[in-house]
């Protein structure tokens, strides 16, 4: 183990692609995490699911035409959105059906779309990301999209807060809660597009549902959460791709073991709401009932 | 006097079903006043179309003579149900505090004053000693507290709660009361929903009865006479007497 966090050490700073794809993976981290804090506390974590696999087929258009897949992805993404509200709006049918219909069928039409290339293992990475051949455009791309988000939140921080814990409250006094809605599923798409190359269309959700959630387990503090959030998010991308380099595995699933287990770390032993903690409480408490 | 609120032939319906009936009536600035009728006669839905909330299907609205579009940040609204996430990263005090967003506008945060004037609104509900507590580990009337609390700290013109008093003790019920008269005094308007008809009229200097129409809107006593609650709580009323709730005390 010593010898590989030498090697791995060695190898950062021997080559270029390398610390490219560790810087990649920490700013993926920190804007999963602030952009996964919103996505989990308006319950729209299904949302998140079904906009990250729906970008699909913008990515596979775009690769097809060679160019930056950053537009077609957020195109089908706000469109799937779009769809979305569209759908369950003017039927019967509930917001979770139309989510399910719809991200199903933006993908399907994605995978069609990618058996026309030529090679599959466009596909592969693209589903499963593939950080060590992250080019510079990609990492620009991902900055820029770190910029804007955290931009966005510490400028909007306010506006956030309000819409996410009372909508009633923003909406009688003017905040736009629809807009604000939209606004945060274009931002969703970016993030999606950021993280193509480290986690994959597939696990994208994971960081930025995981992450956020295992922050949500330890504060009583919108902001704090948030601070925490990009904090696992750093970490589970730094060991992830340590181990993905290490033991020769795809980065995306090494990273959302990562996360996973500090997940599982913050639900038992978390010092408010830690199963373990509560249980010893618990015990604590009925054992001086029964003296 | 100055009309704080105009309401003129407002309908409001759900799905094609009409549930606010052609209401008219004005509100002069420094009134308090309640809104009464049985379940389901529309009160909630008067309010919410009124801050438009939800869609009206014909009604002209006007604050201070003007859109409610220019008002919006001068108003505080405490829902009857919050659909609120209890457990969200939140404590009481930064709820409160979030009352005081509206007037900082875009890109400002909250000074030490807003702090400050916030801990002290906690302080007039009675509910200082919990500011640190996350928002869903309060009691049901504690958490009402605290929602009044943000509303006051919003410092509005004026205030729309609907129904307040509900589930809140009887001491907590003369605290808020007292502090709705101060805003009163200080020239602020006050609209209420409220049910218990014995307490009206020592509360309101209006009342405004509906039952889907608007059944009467006037001084408290004019509206308290029988033969005139009557008209809204038609299949009520001979239960309420019995009961021991005198409408004309
Ligand atoms: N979201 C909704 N969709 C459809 N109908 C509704 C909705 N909300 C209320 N209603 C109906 O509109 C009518 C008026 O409801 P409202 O909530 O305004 O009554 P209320 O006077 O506030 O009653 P309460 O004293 O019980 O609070 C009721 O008949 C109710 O069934
Ligand atoms: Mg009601």
């Amino acid at each position: 183990m010593k010898m590989n966090m030498i090697d791995f050490f060695e190898a950062l700073f021997q080559y270029e692609f390398l610390q490219k794809a560790l810087f990649t993976s920490v700013m993926v981290g920190v804007i999963c995490g602030i952009v996964g804090c919103f996505i989990i506390l308006r319950g729209m974590s299904l949302m998140g699911d079904a906009i990250s696999h729906a970008v699909l087929p913008g990515v596979a258009i775009s690769y097809m035409l060679g160019i930056s897949f950053f537009f077609g992805a957020v195109i089908t993404g706000v469109l799937t959105a779009i769809g979305i509200g569209y759908v369950s709006q003017n039927s019967r049918i509930k917001h979770d059906m139309a989510i399910g219909i719809m991200f199903t069928s933006m993908f399907a039409v994605g995978i069609v779309i990618i058996t026309f290339m030529k090679s599959s293992a466009d596909l592969y990475h693209i589903l499963f990301g593939n950080v060590l051949a992250v080019r510079m455009s990609d990492m620009w791309i991902t900055v820029g999209i770190g910029v804007l988000v955290i931009g966005l939140v510490t400028l909007f921080y306010k506006e956030l807060l309000v819409s996410t814990f009372d909508p009633t409250m923003a909406e009688s006094y003017g905040l736009p809660n629809k807009w604000i809605h939209y606004a945060l599923m274009v931002v969703l798409t970016m993030v999606t597009v950021a993280s193509l190359q480290t986690v994959g269309i597939v696990l994208v959700v994971a960081m930025l549902i995981t992450p956020a959630a295992t922050a949500y387990l330890l504060t009583n503090r919108l902001s704090v959460m948030i601070y925490f959030a990009a904090l696992f998010g750093i970490i589970a991308s730094v060991f992830g791709l340590y181990f993905s380099f290490i033991y020769n595995l795809a980065s995306g699933a090494t990273i959302v073991l990562v996360s996973a287990f500090m997940f599982a770390m913050a639900f038992f032993f978390s010092p408010s709401q830690g199963l373990v903690w509560k249980a010893l409480k618990a015990r604590r408490n009925r054992a001086e009932l029964m003296r | 006097m100055e009309h704080a609120l105009e309401i003129e032939r407002l309908f409001v319906s759900y799905l094609g079903n009409q549930v606010v009936k052609d209401i008219t009536f004005s509100v002069k600035k420094g009134s308090l006043v309640g809104i009464i009728g049985p379940n389901g006669a529309g009160k909630s839905t008067l309010m919410k179309a009124t801050l438009n909330l939800i869609s009206k299907d014909k009604g002209d609205i006007k604050i201070f003579g003007e859109p409610l579009k220019k008002w919006k940040k001068n108003i505080a609204y405490v829902p009857q149900r919050s659909d609120i996430d209890w457990d969200f990263p939140i404590t009481v005090i930064d709820v409160v505090l979030l009352g005081t967003y509206p007037k900082l506008g875009l890109f400002k945060r909250p000074t030490k004053s807003d702090r400050e004037w916030a801990q002290e609104c906690l302080k007039t509900v009675g509910m200082e000693n919990f500011s640190g507590r996350q928002i869903g580990e309060l009691s049901g009337g504690q958490q009402q507290r605290v929602f009044l609390a943000r509303a006051l700290a919003q410092k509005a013109e004026l205030f729309f709660l609907d129904e307040p008093f509900v589930g809140i003790d009887v001491a907590s019920e003369e605290t808020i009361i007292n502090i709705l008269r101060d805003l009163k005094k200080e020239g602020k308007t006050i609209l209420v929903v409220h049910h218990d008809l014995s307490k009206a009229e020592s509360y309101f200097d209006h009342l405004l009865l509906l039952n889907q129409h608007m059944i009467h809107y006037g001084a408290s006593e004019e509206v308290l006479q029988p033969e005139v609650i009557t008209k809204a709580y038609a299949n009520q009323f001979s239960f309420l007497q019995p009961k021991g709730v005198n409408v004309t005390s």
